[in-house]
């Protein structure tokens, strides 16, 4: 047994993992405030990864400029969705809000492909150093920076929740939505906010695995992945989204190890997780910190 | 679902027997009858195209009856119907390649076998309803995608497996001509079927499922039993869809059987309208012609002095698919009940005329 390529396996699974995290934390903020399934979560990562890289290319700003600039035109995007696409929804049945949500992303797909082209980019240098060694262990200094970030954000998710006003108006709209609007919280403010978080820091993410992979449309698959990963944890959990998203990123990674090493299977790192989410939904349907839907005619 | 259409004058219903009939008035049968009896001659009027466009038709129409059965009847959702339909295209590729069984009995024993895939994989949905659903279906649309890319013995793996044409008495129908009859055959026998299973017992039961499970529960109906039974007839609508389209082309290969395909029969049935028989064939119909349309607009567009702009010439691809997406945001935004429903009131419209206000 080739520890050592286990160990490496599963500290990429850790930092994977941890974005997965991140996108899972948006796909469940959108959920809980604003009950819509988001099927094109990964188109806000594409989009934030291309017009940041079309910034940093065409308008030849530095790093950081180009960042902020794209992150802003991700949180006006994302409301201007919500407001322009999903308010006509609410109140609809489910099906036809995870078709809504699956044409955006359709749209978008093909948007991207048709401005950007089909061939990967890869951003220009923004660290020195390409990699690291910490403890014998080799980490890519952008893998090292998207832990930062990552843990950078799970942070400010929390501060914002438990003590601004804003984040407080949005648990409780998450709550009992009626009971929050009729204590004047902005409902409409809360749906267009929720969905411009989102957006904004789905971009996050996607820039950083652009950093580290180039931006190509394969990035929208991560919007895909992110689906065991909330299962796992329940929906409407946000740390259950966290928890989720570290365990399938480890495990896609361990399922990659035994499959390379003794099953010789294939495509165990894409397949894996999808085992996983039907065998929880098999045993637990709302996953390890889900709330269960109790119902009453 | 109830329908909209007003009943004319002096047509009234005493018996149940006659409140359920498939046609609603006697003026829609002969149109229907008529109409499956005029598209009998449809080869020898129109060209070579548009047979394998009404080919099309006839396939994805069976796959998407079968969906509409599943989500439009029961109100179960399915993100893997695609995969569905390509598992029938294989098995009866399989079926008759590896055991020597005449295709015309390959195709229903691919249905029966994934019917049988269809049910193992809805499962769950025993236990799970609405997104929790949606999501273990998307699952299972990858898990047997990637088997189609893994299962030699079954698909021939990346290099694709191959299908005979349909043979009958020593005739085969290899060409479009020919094979347009068994697809039209397929089509109506399995729209009649449709319209047979909701006029039954077992499909007011998948109705009661969809408008309030708890109550139809309490009423009898064994929830479990239904869905899953839903699950099973919607794959086995796509078993012989998918089986049709192996047949018709001849060549199955893995790559066709993406999630954009399941979005696609999605797409169609929310465009017909959901638990629509008619809708069904509308939006099939809208779909299957949708991509024709843009490529004769573009081709259009070529000979005017906009025909220069290299990205809309060559982005062409991408501007079917945004197409798409942008359709079935449309259709769920502006109307929600689908073709059928638009139909219905267009046709109240000229009942009334000129009263209706």
């Amino acid at each position: 047994m080739n520890f050592e390529l286990l160990i490496q396996l599963i500290i990429n699974g850790l930092i994977v993992g941890l974005l997965y995290g991140v996108i899972g934390m948006c796909f469940v903020l959108v959920y809980k405030s604003t009950q819509i399934v988001n099927f094109a979560q990964g188109e806000f990562l594409l989009i934030g990864a291309w017009v940041c890289w079309a910034s940093l290319i065409y308008l030849e700003l530095p790093f950081f400029v180009g960042f902020l600039l794209s992150l802003a035109f991700m949180a006006g995007f994302g409301v201007l969705l919500q407001m322009i696409v999903l308010r006509p929804m609410i109140g609809e049945p489910i099906i036809s809000v995870i078709m809504v949500t699956i044409g955006l992303s359709i749209f978008f797909q093909a948007l991207m492909k048709w401005i950007f082209g089909v061939s990967p980019q890869s951003y220009p240098q923004v660290f020195d150093t390409q990699s690291i060694n910490i403890m014998g262990l080799n980490v890519e200094m952008a893998y090292l920076m998207s832990t930062v970030i990552a843990l950078i954000i799970m942070v400010a998710f929390y501060l914002f929740f438990k003590h601004s006003k804003h984040g407080l108006a949005m648990r409780a709209t998450a709550f009992d939505q009626q009971a929050a609007q009729s204590l004047g919280v902005s409902v409409k403010h809360v749906f267009a906010m929720s969905w411009g978080i989102a957006a904004t820091v789905s971009a996050t993410a996607g820039i950083v695995i652009g950093m580290v992979n180039g931006v190509s449309d394969s990035l929208s698959i991560m919007g895909i992945k992110v689906f065991p990963a909330v299962i796992l944890g329940g929906l409407d959990s946000i740390v259950g989204a966290i928890v989720g998203g570290i365990i399938i990123g480890v495990l896609e990674n361990v399922a990659e190890f035994f499959d390379s090493q003794y099953l010789h299977i294939g495509n165990m790192y894409d397949i894996a997780p999808f085992y996983v989410l039907l065998i929880i939904l098999w045993f637990k349907p709302y996953g390890l910190f889900g709330t269960q839907d109790i119902e009453r005619i | 679902m109830s329908s909209l259409t007003m009943r004319p004058c002096g047509d009234f219903r005493t018996s149940y027997k006659q409140d359920n009939t498939i046609f609603e008035t006697k003026t829609i049968r002969w149109v229907t009858i008529f109409t499956i009896i005029a598209l009998c001659f449809a080869p020898l009027v129109v060209d070579g195209y548009f047979i394998t466009l009404l080919i099309q038709i006839s396939y994805l129409g069976i796959a998407a009856l079968g969906l509409n059965i599943l989500v439009g009847y029961t109100g179960q959702i399915s993100l893997g119907h695609g995969a569905f339909f390509g598992f029938g295209a294989f098995a009866s590729a399989w079926l008759n390649t590896s055991f020597n069984i005449p295709v015309f009995l390959c195709i229903p024993l691919a249905g029966f076998l994934t019917m049988g895939v269809g049910m193992m994989f809805g499962a769950p949905a025993a236990r799970i309803k609405g997104l929790y659903l949606a999501i273990a279906t998307l699952a299972s649309q990858f898990i047997i995608e990637d088997f189609f890319a893994r299962a030699d013995w079954f698909s021939g793996g990346s290099s694709g497996s191959m299908a005979n044409p349909v043979s009958l008495f020593g005739f085969d129908f290899d060409t479009d001509q020919s094979f347009y009859y068994i697809a039209l055959f397929s089509l109506v026998f399995m729209f009649i079927w449709g319209c047979n299973l909701m006029r039954s017992r077992d499909g007011r039961a998948f109705v009661a499922v969809r408008d309030h499970y708890l109550s139809a529960e309490i009423m009898g109906v064994k929830l479990n039993k239904y869905r899953l039974l839903s699950f099973g007839i919607s794959s086995f609508y796509a078993g012989i869809g998918g089986a049709l389209y192996a047949h018709y082309l001849g060549y199955v290969s893995a790559e066709g059987f993406t999630i954009m395909m399941s979005i696609q029969f999605l797409a169609m049935i929310i465009i017909g309208g959901l638990g629509s028989i008619k809708g069904t064939l509308m939006g099939v119909i809208f779909m299957v012609f949708l991509p024709e349309v843009l490529g004769t607009g573009v081709g259009l567009m070529k000979m005017t002095e906009w025909g220069n702009i290299p990205m809309v010439v060559d982005g062409l691809a991408y501007i079917k698919e945004m197409a798409i997406g942008l359709v079935i945001i449309g259709f769920l935004i502006f109307e929600p009940e689908g073709l059928a429903h638009r139909w219905a009131q267009i046709k109240n419209y000229w009942k009334f005329y000129p009263f209706a206000y």
